[in-house]
């Protein structure tokens, strides 16, 4: 006698705490196995692109700290990117540390919140809490220098926009000092953990091959053993003139993608240690009066001043005919811009390439064959955010 | 990083009638080719030993309304052996079918429903073309120029219905687009007239 195989449907999500965000994701399920995965994204659609086709280069800055928001200068910093090399502008030498430091912090803020929550995922409450701490100091920083949390909106075109504040490097330096301390308070939480490791070794195993097909990148390609860095491959600002390595995993589980992610915050916090050295003094964004306002001083007195002021405020600037793809190491992996500017004061065209979105896609690869209770750790380590994703 | 130069070369040479149109700018190598040609060229790209573009990162369309063959589909490729680079670009018409990658690259599946739910571009043989972003039931394609900025449909719960209804849009001002072009710097007949 032969038996009818029944499967089950099962919506996990939209409103799931373990999807880490708005997800719907239907799981065909034989038993507790998963047959198939389909996400179903697009619940956090905001139509970022059509906006930014919308808006001058400066108010399309502040679209991007919306994507990922967890790391959000590292996004700006693509966008930035993308118009100075149309536009073909120097960034000042100071301007560059400040933002590098700025995105490493970003990373360190993205890897905190990663990991504690794959932890909390798999059923450990205490990482997230110290984990917390940290990116409640780190997000001080930011709102030191920007004025604001979360959505920063401080880089610009040609630099950023205000030199840091006083004293800010100083506790920089200090958070720098103490965190090497908290990161191996995670572990001794974590990585010899029994439980964590039951979870998440030879969970969700990526092969080299079919990482590079599925478009994996960052933390997703260098677990599976790929030694790719956007950094340190093809550097951006300037990353070459700092010292760092690049953790490379070995299985491409969920383990290793955790372990990767560990290593690179410790990297992170030597990079900005080094930036700090350093820096030198000096301007903090392009002095071209055609595309950085002048500062506030001058307005009173200068009628040109005065003129660029307006202009800059009213119309923008413009950026010359011409396209380009520019992509930046954000802690999730490749953050592409790819930029079509017509002349005008506007963007043509501005995709953004987000790396969650191509993660996410091999979802139904990934999980083929593990159990339902997998599936928060698999989702968990591809570290998926959905204001990138549905943009 | 290899020599972009050699690279082009290599590529013109190899694909010849296949390409139509190869230059280099800030660091990449910007191919045009025709629709029909897609999958050679990029089977090519991705197999031949010189090339090893394996990984696919993008793809994209830009829409230009005025002309006849509409849409630009624009292909962005990594090599990590050769670290380079590669953007491949075509035009099509808004008829036109364009072959789809899943069977050479699987992350092309999301990518092309992405392009079809943005500019209503269809693709030949893609295992499930269905929307992605926008919501179940959506009308349009949002990132063609025509389409409005403020979309056709907003949503809201009805208290009186007890559920989420869709309405048109009514907006209390419309959107309002500021025309700050500087007449002194921008205008073309104005700079004509000094030179004389």
């Amino acid at each position: 006698m032969t038996k009818e195989k029944k499967t089950l449907n099962l919506n996990f999500g939209p409103q799931h705490p373990a999807a880490h965000g708005v997800l719907r994701l239907i799981l065909e399920l034989d038993g507790e196995v998963v047959e198939h995965a389909d996400p179903h994204i697009g619940l956090l659609h905001r139509g970022t692109e059509k906006l930014i086709e919308n808006k001058t280069y400066l108010q399309a800055l502040p679209y991007f700290d919306r994507l990922d928001y967890v790391a959000p200068m590292n996004q700006e910093h693509a966008f930035a990117l993308a118009v100075e090399k149309i536009l073909n502008i120097e960034v000042p030498i100071r301007a560059q540390f400040i933002r590098v430091m700025f995105c490493e912090i970003g990373r360190i803020l993205s890897h905190i919140l990663n990991i504690t929550t794959q932890a909390l995922d798999v059923g450990a409450l205490t990482p997230s809490l110290w984990g917390f701490e940290e990116r409640e100091t780190l997000m001080t920083f930011y709102e030191r220098v920007s004025g604001s949390r979360l959505h920063a909106n401080y880089f610009r075109t040609g630099g950023v926009h205000q030199d840091l504040p006083r004293g800010l490097s100083d506790d920089i330096a200090q958070f720098c000092q103490n965190f090497p301390k908290v990161i191996n308070d995670l572990e001794t939480l974590l990585t010899d953990n029994r439980i964590f490791k039951q979870r998440n070794v030879d969970i969700g195993i990526v092969s080299k091959q079919d990482a590079l097909d599925y478009s994996f990148s960052g933390v997703m390609l260098r677990g599976s053993g790929v030694a790719w860095d956007l950094r340190k491959s093809q550097p951006y600002e300037c990353y070459d003139q700092l010292d760092f390595k690049i953790p490379i995993g070995k299985n491409g589980d969920c383990y290793d993608r955790y372990l990767c992610r560990i290593e690179e915050m410790k990297e992170s916090v030597d990079i900005i240690n080094q930036c700090l050295v350093k820096m030198p003094s000096g301007p903090i964004k392009s002095l071209d009066g055609k595309i950085s306002p002048p500062p506030k001083k001058e307005l009173k007195e200068s009628m040109e001043a005065l003129i660029h002021h307006f202009k800059l405020f009213t119309e923008g600037y413009r950026v010359k005919k011409d396209e380009t793809y520019v992509a930046v190491e954000a802690p999730k992996g490749e953050f592409g811009v790819y930029l079509i500017s017509d002349g005008s004061s506007k963007p043509y065209k501005c995709k953004i390439r987000a790396p969650g979105f191509s993660h996410l896609q091999a979802m139904d690869y990934l999980i083929k064959g593990h159990m339902l209770a997998d599936v928060p750790a698999v989702l968990g380590s591809m570290d998926v955010v959905f204001g990138e994703i549905d943009r | 990083m290899k020599n972009l130069n050699d690279l082009e070369k290599k590529i013109n040479s190899e694909l010849a009638t296949k390409v139509k149109n190869t230059k280099i700018n800030h660091n990449h190598i910007y191919i045009s080719i025709e629709n029909e040609n897609l999958l050679e060229v990029v089977l090519f790209l991705k197999n031949n030993n010189q090339t090893k573009f394996k990984q696919l990162i993008d793809i994209t369309a830009v829409d230009y309304p005025e002309n006849e063959r509409r849409f630009k589909l624009v292909y962005l490729f990594l090599s990590h052996e050769f670290n380079s680079r590669i953007i491949l670009d075509f035009f099509i018409n808004e008829n036109e079918i364009v072959t789809s990658l899943t069977s050479v690259f699987p992350s092309s599946n999301w990518m092309e429903r992405e392009v079809f739910d943005m500019y209503g571009v269809k693709f030949k043989d893609h295992p499930d073309l269905r929307r992605i972003l926008t919501d179940y039931g959506f009308k349009g394609h949002p990132l063609r120029k025509d389409f409005p900025l403020t979309g056709h449909n907003e949503v809201r719960y009805s208290e009186d219905d007890k559920k989420v209804i869709y309405e048109p849009v009514k907006l209390e001002q419309n959107y309002r687009n500021f025309d700050y072009e500087s007449p002194w710097e921008g205008t073309e007949y104005i700079k004509n007239q000094t030179k004389k």
